[in-house]
């Protein structure tokens, strides 16, 4: 079970995570994008999910990694994420519920450049009971 | 002239194995049931699945030409409703349209209906754009 003290709780990643143009070209390489000059709009998963694994997985919070599945997404895409960007990942865990024995997290994630909010996504999890 | 009710022209992708393994390196995740057919069918899985994001990053390929940029689209939401189902060997269908549901000045909000195997696979699935 996830600790239920979590809910409301915000965590900062430990680390700043750098974009770069690589990351960029691999990942719109794949969906057939040419222009790299941004990243396309769902490419800042790849820094949301790696974030929310070390956050969620954490002994005092509990989540099975394993037993995850993805429920949901939205992103706010307050400018195009570019090679360069600097982030820091804020995750606050909004809720959580149990439906049909499986726990339901939303978490939201705040990806910022210093002081600028630059995409703000959230996400349902499903750990599967 | 875009207005309310305008559909977008319907587009399809293709989705196989090597593009299961090139989006895991991508995008970092690796959960075995995008690669392992064994290890997909011992936690329940008809076959191998696509990961939800792929199938969204792919919609967004869609959203992003339509807006005429990456740099245009606003927001983007989907529920996974459905997996896509990727069989070893085969090409699967990604089946993309979309509907202009609101225009408020620059912002144009779309809701996307995306199919494979002529099952629905994403569900609430929206953007707003500009253009």
């Amino acid at each position: 079970m996830i600790n239920p003290d979590s809910v409301g709780r915000t965590f900062d990643s430990a680390d700043l995570v750098t974009v770069k143009q690589s990351e960029i070209d691999a990942f719109a390489g794949l969906i057939g994008e040419a222009d790299t000059r941004v990243a396309p709009p769902t490419f800042s998963i790849r820094i949301t999910l790696s974030q929310f694994e070390s956050i969620l997985t954490k002994p005092e919070i509990g989540v099975d990694w394993a037993r995850l599945v993805h429920g949901d997404q939205k992103f706010e895409i307050y400018r195009p994420v570019i090679a360069g960007d600097i982030f820091k990942c804020s995750a606050t865990i909004e809720t959580l519920r149990v439906a049909a024995g499986n726990e339901i997290i939303s978490v939201r994630s705040d990806l910022h450049n210093g002081s600028e909010l630059v995409v703000s996504t959230w996400s349902t999890l499903v750990v599967r009971g | 002239m875009i207005e309310v009710g305008t559909i977008l022209p319907t587009k399809v992708f293709y989705l196989d194995r090597g593009l299961l393994k090139a989006y895991a390196d991508a995008s970092g995740d690796h959960n075995p049931i995008h690669q392992s057919e064994e290890f997909a069918l011992s936690v329940g899985l008809p076959n191998v699945i696509a990961h939800g994001m792929l199938t969204m990053a792919l919609v967004g390929k869609f959203i992003t030409d339509w807006a005429g940029g990456s740099a245009n689209v606003k927001e983007f939401s989907a529920r996974f409703i459905k997996p896509v189902i990727v069989p070893a060997g085969e090409k699967v269908d990604l089946t993309v349209t979309a509907t202009v549901i609101e225009i408020d000045g620059v912002n144009i909000k779309l809701d996307c209906v995306a199919t494979s195997a002529g099952v629905k696979v994403l569900g609430m699935a929206k953007a707003v754009v500009t253009q």
